[in-house]
């Protein structure tokens, strides 16, 4: 009964057959898989074509450019789940760089200046937090406020300058080790690393199930005695310290804290999001997803430079993919909403 | 909101002298008011042990608040609520849940993109025993599934896969799906509130079975229908809301489809139909 929908209304189908189909109509609902043969394509055209991208050396490189974004990403996969968006997450970290870099160029302890940049993630994602739940705001336009607020704040603090840093614990990220002639940072061992975190955290603790149930369907999430407000609040804090760590890896990457820098890193977290088959409407998605969609960003740059394509095309064919993945996600929303 | 006015048409309900049943559950003057809407007034309410309570009313007469108010999803501004003669007051769903009363809400209270089993246990998710479940918080999934597979069967709800999202199920399985989960953890009773609203004959028949199914456990149930053919078929008795309160107690076996109409529309008194006493019948 359940398989209705794709059934041919003559014969009925074969018990071995029907079970094929229900196979294939659960990979069809599972999400990553478009995204994983977007990936896919996008590496196997890019090594036909050109004869840089399949290197060792690009394949680090592209790994290395997307440690940053991917960090944002993940916090912004929570949030979006949740039926929220950050549009503040990349001047957020920005903060936090500027707050671990001018702590040490002003002579100070380097561990403290870590721990004062988290906090100051922290709390600017609580912040949005507080607002979305306690006043009932929109996301969007709280984020968008807090963006405003927290750019104009970086610069103050930095007082329109950029800090270079020196420190090794800061730079930490961006050391790391060469397997098999690619240079991995240990930046992208904690990329992984949180990834499989939150993936386990959604997927595998009851707080997950109701991160999906409040951004899928709040009131029947509040009305099963979810506490909704707290669920909520808990992603935008969960994001802020993650913004934090965006921001130390972000050190590792480029040691020199800019307060011009990542101004475009919010809307690129959202597209890694988007490409990654997370609804933008909330409660269907996958951090396994936000992970392929900033690899899909990466290797999509990484790859069209080395075509010798120009940079504006790339912003095009990234902004087609956007496009293309919320209409799947409108179309899929649609067909379940039948 | 005169007690003793009240106390007259209630006396069959009340436990000691009158010799009636002690309602499982019961309500005084409650009232609900939103901004200028008052959405209940000194509304009163019996439920008996093992009976089917059909609530009947107009669209708006206020039937949705009053059973919210009764599960601890609404806080009533005034009056108060019985549980088994225990003096209850609910701050929260939960709270009413962990005295084993259980609701489906009139708007499908089940996340469409969750799957089956993670529907019948959000909220109350079962964790692995050991550091699984005490340090790493892990959820014990086997065991929900298995445990839903088996709720659903004992109440011959056939759905292939619990795994299944629960968009991806006709709209009676869906409805099957949060009857269950209510009939599942529902201790005391069960409260439905307009379960077949949106559903076709044949699944409204499924449902129907399934709220027989849950009553032959002895379970007293509350449901909210504008069904009259499908109210005199299942309920024991008819509370007649209108306007807020409860105007009747009706018997099905007493009264016709065109009495309860009657009262709901405000073109009979109650009284000239007798129908005052909340206890208008024994439950069967
Ligand atoms: N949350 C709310 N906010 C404002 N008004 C409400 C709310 N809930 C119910 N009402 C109003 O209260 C009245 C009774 O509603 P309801 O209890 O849903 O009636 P019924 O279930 O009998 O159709 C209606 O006028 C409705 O508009
Ligand atoms: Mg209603």
């Amino acid at each position: 009964m359940t398989t209705t929908a794709t059934d041919p209304p003559t014969t009925p189908p074969a018990p071995a057959d029907s079970a094929r189909r229900e196979a294939l109509g659960r990979a069809l609902r599972t999400p990553v898989l478009g995204p994983l043969a977007a990936l896919v394509v996008a590496v196997v055209i890019f090594s036909v074509t050109t004869d840089t991208f399949a290197t060792a050396g690009n394949a680090s490189l592209v790994l290395q450019q997307s440690i940053v974004i991917g960090t944002l990403a993940l916090g912004q996969t929570l949030i979006i789940l949740t039926a929220g968006i950050d549009l503040a997450n990349g001047a957020i970290a920005v903060l936090g760089t500027l707050v671990m870099a001018k702590h040490v160029v002003g002579g100070g302890d380097p561990l403290t200046a870590l721990l004062l940049g988290v906090v100051a993630t922290v709390v600017l994602g609580t912040v949005s937090g507080v607002l979305v739940t306690r006043l009932g705001l929109p996301p969007f336009i709280v984020t968008l406020g807090m963006l405003t607020v927290t750019f104009a704040l970086a610069r103050l603090y930095a007082e329109s300058r950029s800090y270079p840093v020196g420190d090794q614990l800061l730079r930490f990220w961006g050391q790391g080790t060469t397997v098999a002639g690619v240079r991995l940072t240990w930046g992208t061992f904690l990329l992984i690393g949180i990834f499989a975190v939150f993936w386990y955290a959604l997927s595998r603790t009851a707080w997950g199930r109701h991160v999906y149930a409040v951004g899928n369907a709040p009131e029947a999430a509040r009305l099963t005695g979810i506490k909704t407000r707290r669920t909520i609040l808990s992603v935008y804090v969960a994001a802020g310290a993650l913004y934090g760590l965006a921001a130390w890896q972000a050190l590792g990457r480029i040691p020199n804290a800019d307060p011009n820098a990542y101004q475009t890193a919010n809307l690129d977290s959202i597209t890694a999001v988007v490409i990654g088959g997370t609804s933008l409407f909330g409660g269907r998605g996958s951090v396994v997803g936000t992970l392929i969609g900033t690899l899909i960003v990466g290797v999509l740059r990484s790859g069209l430079t080395q075509a010798g394509i120009d940079n504006l095309y790339q912003d095009v064919a990234t902004g087609i993919l956007v496009i293309v993945a919320v209409s799947l996600d409108q179309a899929s929303r649609r067909r379940a909403a039948r | 909101m005169s007690e003793r006015e009240r106390g007259r048409r209630q006396s069959t309900a009340a436990p000691g002298p009158s010799g009636g049943p002690t309602p499982v559950l019961e309500a005084r003057g409650l009232s609900k008011s939103y901004g200028h809407v008052e959405a209940m007034v000194d509304a009163d309410f019996d439920l008996l042990p093992g009976e089917v309570l059909a609530v009947v009313g107009d669209n708006g007469a206020g039937k949705s608040t009053l059973i919210k108010a009764l599960s601890g999803a609404v806080a009533p501004d005034r009056g108060e609520i019985r549980l088994d003669g225990e003096r209850v007051s609910f701050r929260s769903p939960i709270e009413a849940r962990a005295r084993g009363i259980e609701t489906v809400y009139q708007d499908l209270a089940v996340a469409p993109a969750l799957d089956i089993a993670s529907n019948l246990f959000l909220g109350r998710e079962i964790r692995r025993s050991g550091v699984l479940g005490s340090v790493f918080r892990m959820v014990d999934a086997a065991a929900m599934r298995a445990e839903a597979q088996h709720q659903l069967d004992a109440l011959g709800v056939r759905i292939p896969d619990v795994r299944q999202p629960v968009e991806s199920l006709s709209g009676g399985q869906r409805q099957s799906v949060a009857v269950a989960r209510a009939a599942a953890f529902g201790t005391r009773l069960v409260i439905m509130d307009e379960p077949t609203a949106a559903l076709g004959v044949r699944e409204s028949g499924m449902v129907l079975d399934l709220i027989r199914r849950i009553s032959a456990r002895g379970l007293p149930v509350v449901l909210i229908s504008h069904n009259m053919p499908q109210v005199f078929d299942i309920a024991d008795r008819i509370h007649v809301h209108r306007l807020g309160r409860r105007a009747a107690v009706l018997n099905p076996r007493d009264h016709t489809m065109n009495d309860v109409v009657a009262v709901m529309t405000g073109a009979a008194d109650p009284e000239s139909l007798g129908g005052g006493t909340p206890a208008a019948r024994e439950p069967r």
